[in-house]
């Protein structure tokens, strides 16, 4: 078996900067589920309706999506926002199998809402240079990728200042830290919660705006995000918002050096192997220690 | 629908939902079959193809044999247990025979239902294998499975290679990682070693059918640096791989599918455009130039006016023709029970028929032999038959038009 | 009280016993399907309704369970009875060593539910792999004749099948009613409700949380091996996928976690669901490929929205049958 680092760079280059893409999903999960501690399962969804809605921006407005990102993500916070004061604050105070089954729900209800809508067949967004290749010496990267992984760590980077040179990020960092001692100091929780939801859905759809230049979309894209989304949200640490990128590139590298050495059809093992072996040594910023 | 007739046909359902006996109609002078497709779930899209092909059968069949066919239609989701079901269904509402389902899975749940009632079912499109080799009585395909799927489509590169009088030496194998590339790839090797083909397999890579992403894989394949990709893959992997071997710049002289769908479907056209052209099917096809084929074309267009019989050919056509093989069977045994229905479908021998092959004749697993592939290249973003040369409706182009000699 | 809740159990027992001499195949069909539903999500009440933890894989004790059956009779002949006993035991296995790994290192909610759900997909892809298991092709088992009732090889007509599960849904509903007045059933509540005061009661969480954990794994186990042997054939793509997980809990969920009866209820309402609305929509004439899915969907939202404890405690009022 003969693999030469040249194929093996490209790999890894591939994997970090779809990585990074992935990272940005996982960020939004890891603010939801830090902050209001919502687990949730229609995360890939919301990412889906994203997708098609840069698809639909294309086709009728031709709108490239990278241009479309900004719209797309302001309208997808506000729909983040109402979501979370609407419907799902009833259930934070629930268990989390009833929180499980309201998202799983709406997840339904969305993919297939979406299948209605737009029918089964594959989606696209057809841009010339999503077909090229930019060539670094003998190394091939993927131009697609590349600028998508660019808006990727941009929009990481403007998270990243929201959180820390804010007021209100303060806020949420500080409701996402200690719950309890935020209700003490007064902070309001439930405004809060609507913000953290809407960031999260903000960047859902931000990546997803990003994903549509890489992949073919279809109603049932959802789910795999949903589960890729969690998996890096835990292995890189929960709560942390460079954990969620971390992650990110991790199991994006480790799933194409694996699909490079054994066979492709098992990469995914990967990442759950990863992920099993994060949950047992636990990276920082986990559950306390019981039992 | 007004409100009176939807309640009355929801009693009705009801009524016969729950009825404790098998209802027994008057016998009919209209054979009843009972139509089970995908048509929701993952393989929605081409369970609805094949209700184009039922659909247009009834008329068909009327001026053809001079038989009334109603079809009962169900969906079976793409679910192993809603197949089963329906199934149930179906034959609860009077179904005398069944038709379906193109999934492996479905098609195997059904048979056992068929068998359980003793109602006859028609296999349309599955490959597995062990489907017609579990012995059942009431259980019969027309559909190539998948040993012999790969033979034919083997063989036609050989034909291919001397029609174009290229010699390529070595291929990579690419093949998805499901029901049907597993079996695909399984019967290739075993085909393989007696075959003597003029080029031989330098790695064999399969994929998850479910990635968004192949990179990986075609920086895999590429490695070899073996002449063409010999693939089996369904439609939207054919799609992402056409991409990804343009992006990764892998100059091979094309890509060759030895039976297994994506390339020919109009979505793989709508999608690539240009990009298509040229990639090359080596499946179960009609016979343009077969009489029969003409006269479901005609039909398909009346119902169809936007589309083509070309871009469902395979499914539209193997359809089609598993309702023939009932209502022929009806005509000859002139009655619907169950027994003589069965018996005079394992008689069945039709020489009239649309697909490229011998005539439909079982042999007594139920499975028909003589199922030939065709040699389908994209040209002109739309499906052409290049071999064999009697049906070919064009020359076929190897290397394609992205080969850089080296 | 006491007495109508017998009343009515009894009355439900015969019913569904009755059930094969007054229906027809079809219905039958669909019975089956509602007691393979109810039994296993009797198994995994016991592990979220009693236990409170939240698996969603599952299916990898069915698959695992499926797996083992069919294997053993397609390769060696040995018939389920004998080889339920090693289903039984590999998936007990496999959720102790589940179980210890995650209540060793203190992983509950969302960690935990992830854990079990990563197990199950590495199965699913692990067994896409399994050659000798037929890997994504499928095992299928041969069906031989249909007509006569073989017992001992769990081949037969569907009637049998029917009395199959009806037992095995009947036995799981005693071993929890029993389990609930044990001893036991007690330990799993008061860990449920408050895991630290369970402990400070002297309760060893770890020690009542596997046994949850492989006894819910083990009864899974042998609903795996009824698949295989009513559907004959297996592809790892369809029984370890998590929408099987996802299905084998939502029984339990929308009837009612913790209950007896819950798993049963909500089995009925979703076959009831899944069927009805296929029904209705054929009679409509709406043939919407994804519209039955939505209704679904819609349906859930209302139920979990408006009744979280479940439908059976909202029935059981009713009825004036609960405590």
């Amino acid at each position: 078996m003969s693999i030469d680092l040249i194929n093996l760079t490209n790999v890894i280059i591939s994997g970090v900067l779809t990585g990074l893409v992935y990272g940005l999903m996982a960020l939004g999960l890891s603010v939801i589920f830090g902050v209001a501690r919502v687990v949730n399962f229609a995360h890939g969804e919301i990412m889906t309706i994203a997708m098609y809605a840069a698809v639909a921006a294309f086709a009728v407005l031709h709108l490239d999506p990278f241009v479309a990102l900004l719209p797309i993500a302001a309208s997808f916070f506000v729909f983040g926002y109402f979501l979370q004061a609407t419907v799902i604050d009833r259930f934070i105070s629930r268990p989390q199998h009833s929180q499980f089954i309201l998202l799983l729900a709406l997840a339904v209800i969305i993919a297939n809402g979406l299948l209605i809508i737009f029918g089964a067949d594959a989606r696209h967004v057809q841009l010339d240079y999503l077909l090229d290749s930019i060539e670094v010496g003998s190394l091939l990267v993927d131009r697609g990728k590349l600028y998508a992984a660019l808006v990727a760590c941009g929009a990481s980077a403007s998270l990243f200042a929201f959180f820390y040179c804010t007021r209100t990020g303060t806020a949420i960092r500080a409701c996402a830290d200690n719950r309890a001692g935020a209700k003490v100091v007064g902070l309001n929780m439930k405004r809060l919660y609507s913000i953290a939801f809407g960031i999260g859905s903000s960047s859902a759809a931000t990546a997803g705006c990003m994903m549509i230049l890489l992949v073919d979309l279809t109603p049932g894209a959802g789910p795999s995000y949903t589960l890729l989304a969690f998996v890096i949200v835990i292995v890189g640490g929960l709560g942390s918002m460079s954990g969620a990128l971390t992650g990110g590139v991790l199991i994006g590298v480790s799933e194409a050096v694996a699909g490079l050495f054994i066979t492709p059809s098992a990469k995914s093992m990967a990442s759950f192997a990863l992920l099993i072996v994060a949950l047992i040594f636990r990276p920082r910023g986990l559950v306390v220690r019981r039992a | 629908m007004n409100r009176r007739q939807f309640i009355r046909s929801i009693l009705c359902s009801a009524g016969s939902a729950f009825a404790p006996f098998h209802i027994v109609r008057a016998q009919s002078r209209k054979l009843r079959i009972g139509v089970l497709l995908p048509k929701s779930g993952l393989q929605g899209l081409i369970g609805q193809s094949c209700q184009k092909g039922a659909d247009l059968a009834p008329a068909v069949i009327r001026d053809l044999l001079g038989v009334e066919v109603e079809l009962l239609s169900a969906d079976t989701e793409t679910n192993v247990d809603t197949a089963r079901t329906r199934a149930e269904r179906l034959i609860q509402e009077g179904a005398h025979c069944l038709v379906g389902a193109f999934d492996s899975g479905a098609a195997a749940s059904i048979a056992q239902v068929a068998e359980q009632r003793r109602v006859p079912f028609v296999i349309n499109i599955a490959a597995a294998p062990q489907i017609t080799e579990q012995g059942y009585r009431f259980v019969f395909r027309n559909f190539p499975v998948a040993s012999e799927l790969v033979t034919n489509g083997l063989a036609l590169t050989q034909d291919l290679f001397r029609a174009t009088g290229t010699a390529p030496r070595t291929a990579v194998f690419m093949h998805v990682n499901d029901t049907f590339g597993q079996a695909n790839a399984r019967a290739i090797s075993a085909v393989l070693p007696q075959l003597n083909l003029s080029f031989k397999l330098l790695d064999t890579i399969s994929y998850d059918p479910a990635a968004n992403d192949l990179s990986v894989e075609v920086a895999k394949a590429k490695t070899p640096k073996a002449d063409f990709l010999l693939l089996v893959s369904r439609l939207n992997d054919a799609i992402v791989l056409r991409r990804e071997i343009v992006k990764q710049r892998w100059n091979i002289m094309g890509i060759i599918s030895p039976g297994s769908p994506g390339m020919y479907e109009n979505q793989f056209y709508q999608t690539l455009g240009k990009l298509s052209e040229h990639c090359i099917s080596n499946v179960p096809w009609y016979d343009p130039k077969a009489p029969l084929s003409k006269t479901v074309e005609a039909a398909f267009k009346k119902l169809n006016p936007k589309d083509h019989l070309r871009f469902h050919a395979l499914n539209v056509g193997y359809t089609f023709e598993s309702i023939l093989i009932a209502a022929d069977a009806y005509k000859r045994a002139r009655s619907t029970d169950a027994r003589m229905l069965t018996e005079a479908i394992r008689q069945t021998e039709i020489k009239t028929r649309m697909m490229i092959g011998g005539p439909i004749k079982f042999n007594a697993k139920g499975q028909v032999e003589g199922n030939l592939s065709a040699c389908i290249q994209n040209q002109g973003q739309k499906p052409v038959v290049v071999l064999p040369a009697t049906a070919a409706e064009a020359k076929p182009v190897f290397p394609w038009h992205d080969y850089k000699k080296a | 009280m006491k007495q109508r809740a017998i009343l009515l159990l009894a009355g439900l027992g015969a019913g569904l016993l009755c059930l094969p001499l007054i229906s027809n195949d079809y219905v039958l069909s669909v019975a089956i399907l509602f007691l393979f539903f109810a039994y296993t999500g009797q198994a995994w009440n016991i592990l979220m309704g009693f236990a409170g933890q939240l698996s969603l894989g599952h299916s990898a004790y069915l698959g695992l369970g499926a797996y083992v059956a069919a294997a053993t009779y397609f390769h060696f002949g040995i018939g389920p009875w004998a080889s339920a006993w090693l289903s039984i035991t590999l998936c007990a296995a496999l959720a102790g060593a589940i179980g210890a790994l995650a209540f060793r290192y203190g992983l509950s909610g969302v960690h935990f539910t992830l854990l079990t759900i990563a197990v199950a997909e590495f199965m699913r892809i692990g067994f896409d792999h399994f050659a000798w298991l037929g890997a994504s092709g499928g095992l299928f088992l041969q069906v031989s004749r249909r007509d006569q009732i073989d017992l001992l090889n769990l081949r037969g007509t569907p009637i049998m099948f029917y009395y199959v599960i009806l037992t095995l849904a009947g036995g799981a509903l005693l071993l929890s009613a029993w389990l609930s007045h044990h001893r036991t059933g007690y330990y799993w509540l008061a860990i449920r409700e408050d895991e630290d005061a369970a402990q400070a009661l002297g309760i060893h969480l770890f020690r009542w949380k596997l046994l949850a954990m492989m006894v819910s794994a083990a009864m899974t186990s042998l609903g795996g091996v009824f698949l295989a042997f009513y559907y004959n054939n297996l592809f790892p793509e369809q029984v370890f996928h998590i929408s099987r997980s996802i299905e084998m809990i939502l029984g339990p969920i929308i009837g009612g976690i913790g209950t007896l009866f819950g798993p049963i209820v909500g089995a009925a309402v979703l076959v009831l669901l899944a069927d009805g609305s296929t029904e209705i929509l054929a009679a409509a004439g709406w043939d919407v490929p994804g519209l039955k899915q939505l209704i679904y969907g819609i349906t859930l939202f209302v139920a979990i929205t408006f009744l979280p404890q479940g439908v059976w405690p909202a029935i059981a009022r009713k009825l004036k049958v609960s405590k």
